[in-house]
């Protein structure tokens, strides 16, 4: 089974207080460390245990500059086979810019199955995948928690909502978004990295893949981005730790649970 | 002007509550745009037209077994003819799972443009623009959309409050289907109760509740102690799960369960929407993290910004001298 996986770099910010840029359209990055999109971590995983089952090439597709390139190195790690690195040189993409730009990137490979994240943790916007889906023409399923290979199809889970679990048949080709939790990621040494260094990355442009400027123009714009109202929110409770438990107590039993 | 379409979602012979959230958020909007609401009906034979009635200036129909649940396939090839049809200035569909599977698609299929998981919906000169969050919650942001014949917009769950009843009298009319469909490549087989188990958080007073800053799987431990001292219910959010350091009958939140507390103790929780939205039936909520713009201290009653462990061993001690 041949399987495109598709991996984005994103900004760590939890324990970090993001600060907005002199733009007001995006949040100062420079100071931020990148790490691999935690969706993507489960499609990678995926992607390589169904090889590993079933024999096949797993090819890792990042939309980013040479600094992405280091989630790539983590899939071949991880056991892709070769990897592709669209640069989008200056280019503001929305997540329709980056389902084209992908389907004009797979839309010639040989594979029998997509796997991408469900959303990412910058943007949150939850559209890439199922947008490429629709421009190859392929059968898909979102937030896919489980995925079971059969002759000619797929056995997927969905995770809806309530704890609910759909089950359904999807035939191939299709597309599926990943959810995490569907597996436990293998661990990367940085060993491995440096091993996975030998195998191909291949490097494209807009240019390469028949893109003109003026093909690309991005349907939604964010007009401003501002943090969260401070006002609003929980009364902190200070001291030291033992003052905190005491306080802790207090709120229960006036919440009418005693300990 | 095109009317504003809401797409009704329903499971299981139930209409989801996104659905009249969406539909009051439509009522809203077309009051300001002078056009009207129309709810867009796809479902097998369920008596669900009524309701969406009250709510709406006109109730389209599409029935037939095959749509009785949820198919991408049908929903898509369905949506994409009507919408080329009556092009709706604005088309509303939930940021469900299902809404997450047709809405990128149906948006793909009729080249008009999306912006995903609205936690509100404004209109700038007589456009819509969408208020969102990014980063989890920790940024938000203002969306504006190239200018098109028709919008489209998936709405978060809980986003809007359906506080009155619905008062229209909205003409219910069926639509025949498409001829040209595509036949599904997806074939439903069953629904999955994955959240049931041996503890059942739905009914504790008290939940001592662990999230992803526990840090590793042997750092539970500590904390079920905690639970056990203060004679409460441990739960989780979504993390925890994913890592496998406890069941799914433990998870909290819009993937896993809707808790009702009296106290709802979060610990190194940061507060991701979708398990917010499983506590909002907490009477009191009490949040411990170290990070102190975690978006849980948005939504908690009190706060303590420090390290969850510290907490932990000063309650551990105080409950022992209880």
């Amino acid at each position: 089974m041949n399987i495109i996986v598709c991996v984005k770099r994103v900004p760590l910010t939890q324990e970090v207080d993001l600060e907005v840029d002199d733009s007001g359209k995006k949040i100062k990055e420079d100071a931020l460390a990148y790490v691999i999109n935690d969706w993507d971590n489960y499609a990678i995983e995926a992607a390589v245990q169904l090889q590993e089952n079933l024999g096949g090439e797993v090819t890792a597709v990042t939309i980013g500059n040479e600094d992405d390139e280091e989630v790539l190195r983590r899939a071949l790690a991880m056991g892709a086979d070769r990897a592709i690195r669209i640069d989008p040189g200056d280019l503001v993409l929305d997540g329709y810019l980056n389902a084209r730009i992908l389907a004009k990137t797979i839309v010639d490979l040989a594979y029998d199955l997509i796997l991408t994240r469900v959303q990412s943790e910058d943007h949150n916007t939850g559209m890439v995948g199922i947008m490429l889906a629709e421009q190859l023409g392929l059968a898909h399923a979102a937030v896919t928690n489980g995925i079971e290979p059969e002759e000619g199809t797929v056995k997927v889970r969905v995770e809806l909502e309530g704890g609910i679990d759909e089950v359904s048949h999807v035939q191939l080709p299709a597309l599926l978004t990943i959810q995490t939790g569907i597996n436990e990621p293998r661990y990367v040494s940085i060993m491995g990295i440096r091993k996975a260094k030998k195998k191909e990355l291949k490097v494209m442009s807009l240019d390469d893949l028949g893109f003109t400027p003026n093909d690309l123009t991005p349907q939604t714009r964010i007009e401003e981005v501002f943090l969260p109202p401070e006002t609003e929110g929980a009364e902190m409770i200070e001291g030291n730790p033992a003052e905190m438990a005491e306080a802790i107590i207090r709120i229960m039993g006036e919440k009418g649970v005693t300990v | 002007m095109g009317d504003i379409f809401v797409i009704a979602e329903h499971r299981n012979g139930e209409i989801r509550d996104i659905t009249f959230e969406m539909l009051k958020k439509a009522g809203v909007l077309a009051q300001d745009l002078s056009c009207n609401v129309t709810a867009v009906l796809l479902a097998g034979s369920e008596p669900f037209s009524e309701r969406l009635s009250k709510w709406a200036d006109r109730v389209l129909v599409f029935e037939d077994e095959r749509i009785k649940t949820y198919d991408s396939d049908l929903y898509t090839g369905i949506l994409a003819a009507l919408v080329k049809e009556q092009e709706p200035f604005l088309t509303l569909m939930g940021h469900t799972s299902w809404g997450m599977d047709y809405a990128p698609a149906l948006a793909a299929k009729t080249g008009y443009p999306l912006a995903t998981d609205a936690t509100d919906v404004l209109l700038e000169d007589g456009q819509p623009q969408v208020i969102r969050q990014m980063y989890s919650g920790k940024l938000f942001s203002r969306v504006s959309f190239n200018p098109s014949p028709g919008y489209m917009i998936t709405v978060r769950p809980g986003a809007f409050q359906v506080d009155t009843a619905g008062e229209k009298e909205g003409e219910v009319v069926v639509q025949a289907l498409p001829e040209d469909l595509q036949s599904p490549r997806r074939e439903f087989l069953e629904f999955e109760d994955t959240a049931a188990g041996d503890v059942d958080i739905t009914q504790a007073d008290l939940l001592v509740s662990v999230g992803r800053g526990v840090g590793e799987a042997d750092n539970i431990e500590t904390v079920q102690e905690l639970a056990d001292l203060l004679g409460g219910t441990l739960s989780c959010s979504r993390p925890v799960v994913d890592k496998n350091w406890l069941p799914k009958y433990h998870q909290v939140g819009t993937s896993g369960k809707s808790v009702k507390p009296k106290v709802y103790l979060a610990l190194g929780i940061s507060g991701a929407f979708q398990h917010v939205a499983g506590i909002t039936g907490a009477d009191c909520v009490i949040a411990v993290n170290k990070d102190k713009k975690a978006p849980i201290f948005r939504v908690a009653d009190y706060g303590i910004a420090d390290d969850l462990f510290a907490v932990v061993e000063a309650l551990k001690a105080k409950a022992k001298s209880a």
